[in-house]
């Protein structure tokens, strides 16, 4: 009885049973990482990687390398996130009948739990912070952002709720609330079990991180801007990041509240989202869905502007409609915090304020419709060169605007009577956040690599990964559209009606196409760097660009420009070209840089520890990490030795080194 | 659009890159400003979300006590003060500070932080009396919100605490340099924030509550 | 498209806006031809002018959609940097006309759409009495809905018929061209009650009731479900949707009567979570048996939610309600619940409220 308290306090609730030894399918999984990660570690160590690992990437606070760690990271979670995919897809694609599948409903339920919240929280927004992070600051002409050991910061913390995820496979077990983790499933009375604390604790962490980023990025627009960059000559993907940040900064908080008052119901017995003593579930869905859609917005703001700059560089031609493109951007940032009800259209909040909701969100299509529009125009006369990021705009022009269809079909309330939950909106969803932000990442991500590596990825491979992606997305999401329409609705382990199967066999098909678009991205990046010589770019200005930070070298130097660049015009570098400027070769003054610090790996370290110790009740270990976490961010403030100069000496040798990027 | 000034441009000679190096980088305090008033923002919203929380359930007492029966208006009132002469104080501090007079800096912020100490002593007394008669935050979720909402405002009051003397500690070591002054004009917003956010509670939590 | 009816309904849509719906759609009809069930070929008038308004509506956005999609097509293959014939022009970057026109367009078509938004959502509002069972054939005044009860419970539905004292499990058995109101209400869950083939869905939530007013027109076998996805036993929770004549639902219902009693104790037992529940049919049921589900005071013992509100009030509380109605004391047993435009609050709901504090 005692040694039973005493290992009860030492261990929580942890024990062998949290480990699932007896699921074949984690175990495995489990195998793969486990040898997966022993050879980095191995190959690291063998290569006395560790102190290069360390100085130069895990505490940097160069933006440049952090944006590169966030696209790592998404791009790994990409890969768990899509395991989950395959795994639902050949669920329901064979449980059909009497058939019951391979998966029973304790672990499918946490499987689609666990798809979306990855695909969301640590694939999209890893991805779309990494881009805006890597190239904002070189696109306003500056040298780093506003808080660079904050950037740091951020991006452990997101890496720490990505661990927590990744560890819920292995040990306990992970939400079964959906990708929201609602309430009533997620309260303690319905799942006691440790699934809705890894969720609350991974995604605390992680937001904290996002809303971080987002104000240091929205400080860094707002102030740092190259001289004579004004608001409007910023360039649009500049724009789309400001309010895609400034609307996180103001829905984040929301999720952050929502989530806190969840964990109090769960861990000190509040009620705030129980059935009685009256506790309110519905108050969960509104607050969580005051930060849901916006998030959308959130995701496919910067891949607007990221198509922006690519159909603008690719047509050779100055941007259609630059000003309204803008507008367009800032009035959907404010309508899409007016739109959350949408989402529960059926909960009965009566006539007039569905209509409401309905047509706030049908007026969201008309600027987006708009920049549509725009792109079109911006292609028109132009000499448009088909080359990979631009097929990817192409592509997404085809497929998002169906998925804008189909969005404000599912704003008519009485249409979405009969579409909620249904699978027509998740092949909605999908329509939308694939062909409008995994496409515009993916466009962006070809697009930016030659200015991050100093090297083109190669076309073969990145045309196959396109095809993939584009002909899986249609394969994979046209017949969830069609079952949609014949009443068939989400989350849903098997279905009676065997003459379904042949769509959901399709879709899985669909499904596999898109690996190969997956795998193909993955085989590309090897092939290029196995290739980057005949690959290399020496001018730092591949695609004829028009922005700054084609004004630099690839890879830019850490101080970005040796000379901070002045702006007359928008597309300031195509108006430096088109004049011929090139930047003084001498005359180089030292630089002021901040320093590298470990500060964000141990605060990360120590939140990880927390989270995983109030998961699993170990409370002297939450105690003392969250002490620890105190005592170190405190002690962390009477550092003020933050940064340094590099010397003009240094500047000079590394400009002489690198080759003149206006050459060409 | 911008065509005209770019084809008149080289006429003027144009400087394309900035051979004098201005301190834009250097000097990131107004940036620091910015991105904490921002941060203050959001710490707002996260109040924000917790009064339309409170808003919803302040009528569900689910058979428990309601407002009327377990608010001491006047221990609230006195606990108002506390906070309010702890923002007057920490503004004469940071009147010492413009002037550069270290000693008096770090007197007004001992002095506040005592006022601070004192809400927070007080509002203790209050939730242990609360949770004695047994109006616990598990009774209603009424109370829930009640325990959260004025709890947060506290957690946030102690942070300030800390914050404070991290602060005094800083200045009695490196005096009143520019990073100093830069923290201090942070830890300022974030103190007067909590009053204006305080200001909020007691009216909307405290006064309404016992009105209605 | 199917005839215009002279209802309320028929007069908000213009006839001719069916056809080029129906041209437009064309494509993805034929997708579908063959395999249209329960969305697209309903056997209830809700879900079929439900059915109608997704036509409707995606007719008007392909006016549109479709110029758009030859659009990028056009000017891609037109302007692409092989085709040295086409017109180069770098700088055009802005054009008044062609603004107003792109912002405009996208404009009216929201207009448009928005009107027909607006007067469907209140139309097809699911706490509407219905004013005509099908089109064409107006509701008979002074017929009162047949009421059914809806429970929704850890797995399984539970459908009480008040009037006619009896209940079921799994098993909706309606009469055909008979007004039904739904008061839908959970025992812990959130679900959806959902026959496609009746009506669109409506949440079915603890302590709170919903509503929801419908048709079935044509006899036959049909499926609802939950489409809200509420936990392990979730992919389950099904239920037979049977409509019949008159005459051949008074003779299940004598047929019903006959079946054992829905009693506290075998409410609680029925009320654990339970997957896979085969129908089961109960002869009896207590009277009030609902509106203790719905204020969460089945247990003996339990004081019953509309109870402690009313003390709550008393002391200045419960001024908040929820979405949909919430729990509320029985009605008086001759009517059951009278049918008020909104009888629910939306104060919690309005837009902006969550978020003007602070």
């Amino acid at each position: 009885m005692h040694e039973q308290t005493f290992w009860t306090m030492l261990f929580g609730r942890l024990s062998w049973e949290s480990i699932p030894l007896h699921e074949p399918i984690l175990l495995g999984t489990f195998i793969v990482v486990v040898l997966l990660g022993l050879g980095i570690l191995a190959a690291v160590t063998r290569y006395r990687l560790w102190g290069w690992l360390w100085h130069e990437w895990l505490t940097s606070v160069d933006h440049k390398k952090i944006g590169i760690m966030y696209m790592i990271l998404g791009i790994i979670m990409l890969l768990r996130g899509f395991a989950d995919a395959l795994m639902m897809r050949a669920q329901q694609a064979i449980a059909f009948g009497g058939a019951e599948g391979y998966l029973p409903a304790h672990h499918y339920d946490q499987i689609f739990t666990a798809h979306g919240t990855i695909m969301i929280f640590f694939v999209a927004i890893p991805l779309i912070v990494g881009l805006v992070n890597f190239v904002m600051p070189l696109q306003i002409g500056a040298r780093d952002v506003a808080f660079p050991f904050l950037n740091n910061l951020s991006f452990w913390l997101t890496v720490a709720g990505a661990v927590l995820v990744m560890i819920s496979l292995f040990v306990g077990e992970f939400s079964r609330g959906g990708w929201l983790n609602y309430v009533p499933v997620a309260n303690i009375q319905n799942s006691p079990d440790t699934g809705p604390d890894y969720y609350l604790w991974a995604l605390q962490i992680a937001g904290v991180g996002t809303t971080l980023s987002a104000i240091n990025m929205v400080t860094t627009i707002i102030k740092m801007r190259a001289p004579g960059m004004t608001m409007m000559k910023m360039p649009v993907f500049c724009w789309t990041a400001l309010c895609s940040n400034v609307l996180a900064i103001a829905i984040f908080p929301v999720l952050t509240g929502a989530f806190a008052l969840l964990m109090l119901d769960r861990y000190v017995g509040m009620n705030f989202f129980t059935n009685d003593l009256g506790g309110n579930p519905m108050m969960y869905w509104n607050l969580v869905w005051i930060w849901g859609h916006p998030e959308v917005y959130v995701l496919v703001l910067p891949a607007f502007g990221i198509f922006s700059e690519i159909t603008s560089t690719f047509s050779g031609k100055r941007l259609f409609g630059y000003s309204s493109m803008v507008y367009a951007t800032v009035v959907i940032t404010i309508l899409s915090y007016l739109v959350w009800l949408h989402h529960f259209f059926t909960m009965g909040s009566g006539a007039s304020v569905n209509s409401f909701f309905g047509i706030a969100t049908m007026v969201i299509s008309i600027p987006t419709g708009a920049k549509i529009f725009n792109w079109l125009f911006t292609m028109y006369r132009g000499r448009i060169r088909f080359e990979l990021p631009m097929m990817w705009v192409v592509a997404f022009m085809l497929t998002f605007v169906v998925g804008g269809m189909t969005g404000v079909l599912l704003a008519v309330p009485p249409a979405d009577f009969v579409l909620h939950n249904s699978l027509f909106l998740v092949a909605h969803f999908h329509n939308v956040i694939i062909g409008g932000v995994v496409f515009g990442l993916f466009a962006g991500m070809v697009y930016w690599f030659p200015k991050a590596f100093g090297f083109k990825l190669d076309p073969f491979w990145g045309k196959i990964s396109f095809w993939g992606w584009v002909i899986g997305y249609w394969v994979a999401w046209t017949p969830i559209y069609v079952v949609g329409l014949m009443g068939t609705t989400r989350r849903v382990r098997h279905f009676d009606d065997p003459s379904l199967q042949i769509w959901f066999v399709i879709a899985g098909i669909g499904a596999l196409i898109i690996l190969v678009g997956i795998l193909a991205f993955v085989i590309q990046i090897a092939v290029s760097i196995r290739n980057r010589e005949a690959l290399r770019d020496t001018t730092g200005d591949p695609w004829d660009g028009r922005t700054l930070e084609w004004s630099t070298t690839s890879p830019p130097p850490p101080y970005n420009f040796a000379f901070t660049p002045r702006v007359h015009d928008l597309d300031a570098w195509y108006d430096m070209k088109a004049l011929g400027h090139a930047p003084p070769a001498e005359g180089f003054r030292p630089i002021h840089m901040p320093r590298n610090t470990g500060a964000g790996v141990i605060i990360s370290a120590l939140a990880l520890v927390l989270g995983f110790a109030m998961i699993w009740y170990i409370w002297w270990l939450a105690a003392l990490s969250f002490v620890a976490l105190l005592v170190y961010s405190i002690a962390h403030t009477f550092n003020y030795d933050r940064d340094y100069y590099v010397p003009a000496e240094e500047v000079a040798r590394i400009e002489g080194a690198r080759t003149a990027p206006g050459a060409a | 659009m911008a065509r005209e000034t770019l084809e008149a441009a080289p006429a003027v000679n144009p400087t394309y890159y900035l051979v004098e190096e201005d301190e834009h980088h250097a000097a990131s305090g107004g940036g620091t400003l910015l991105g904490f008033w921002i941060y203050l923002m959001s710490d707002a919203l996260i109040f924000a979300t917790l009064f339309a929380t409170y808003g919803v359930v302040s009528g569900n007492f689910a058979g428990g006590p309601s407002p009327r029966e377990i608010f001491e208006l006047p221990l609230v009132a006195l606990n108002t003060a506390m906070l309010l002469f702890s923002s007057i104080t920490f503004g004469m501090g940071m009147i010492d500070m413009e002037s550069g007079r270290t000693r008096a800096t770090l007197g007004w912020l001992a002095v506040t932080a005592l006022f601070g100490f004192a809400f927070i002593s007080i509002e203790l007394y209050e939730f242990a009396s609360l949770i004695a008669e047994g109006a616990t935050p598990q009774r209603s979720a009424f109370l829930s919100g009640f325990f959260t909402l004025v709890g947060t405002h506290g957690l946030h009051v102690t942070f300030g605490l800390i914050w404070i003397a991290v602060m005094m500690v800083q200045i009695g070591q490196r005096g009143l340099i520019p990073e100093n002054r830069r923290r201090l004009i942070c830890l300022g917003m974030f103190w007067h924030l909590l009053d204006v956010v305080w200001i909020g509670v007691f009216t909307f939590v405290y006064l309404l509550g016992v009105l209605r | 498209m199917p005839r215009q009816g002279n209802g309320q309904w028929a007069r908000s849509f213009p006839r001719g806006w069916g056809k080029p719906a129906a041209v437009l759609l064309a494509p993805l009809l034929l997708l579908l031809a063959g395999c249209s069930r329960d969305v697209l070929d309903p056997a209830g008038d809700i879900a079929v002018q439900q059915r109608n308004l997704i036509y409707t509506s995606t007719g008007l956005m392909l006016l549109i959609i479709v110029p758009v999609i030859v659009l990028i097509i056009v000017f891609a293959w037109r302007y692409r940097a092989g085709n040295r014939e086409a017109t180069y022009d770098p700088d055009f970057d802005h054009s008044t006309s062609l603004e107003l026109a792109i912002w405009a367009g996208p404009l009216l078509i929201i207009i448009a759409l928005g009107a027909l938004t607006w007067s469907s959502t209140h139309l097809l509002d699911p706490f509407r009495p219905l004013d005509r069972i099908a089109a064409g054939k107006p509701t008979v005044a002074g017929e009162a809905p047949l009421t059914v009860q809806v429970v929704a419970m850890d797995w399984k539905w539970l459908f009480i018929y008040p009037e006619q004292g009896i209940a079921t499990v799994n098993e909706l058995v309606l009469p055909v061209d008979r007004q039904v109101r739904f008061d839908i209400t959970s025992t812990n869950m959130m679900n959806t009650f959902y026959a496609p083939t009746l009506a669109g869905m409506v949440y079915a939530m603890p302590g709170m009731r919903s509503q929801l007013h419908a048709v079935l027109n044509r006899p036959g076998d049909y499926e609802g479900f939950s489409a809200n996805y509420s936990g392990e036993g979730f992919s389950d929770m099904r239920f037979r949707l049977r409509g019949v004549d008159a005459a051949g639902f008074e003779t299940w219902v004598v047929q019903t009567k006959s079946a054992a009693a829905l009693s506290t104790p075998a409410y609680l037992a029925l009320a654990k979570p339970s997957e896979k529940v085969p129908p089961a049919y109960f002869g009896s049921v207590e009277p009030d048996l609902f509106h203790r589900v719905l204020n969460r005071c089945v247990p003996p013992g339990t004081p019953c939610m509309h109870e402690v509100m009313a003390k709550d009030r008393q002391k200045g509380g419960s001024h908040v309600s929820h979405g949909a109605q919430p729990a509320a004391p029985p009605p008086a047993p001759a009517k059951p619940a009278p049918a008020a435009p909104h009888p629910h609050d939306t104060s919690f709901l309005e837009p902006g409220a969550p978020t003007a504090l602070g």
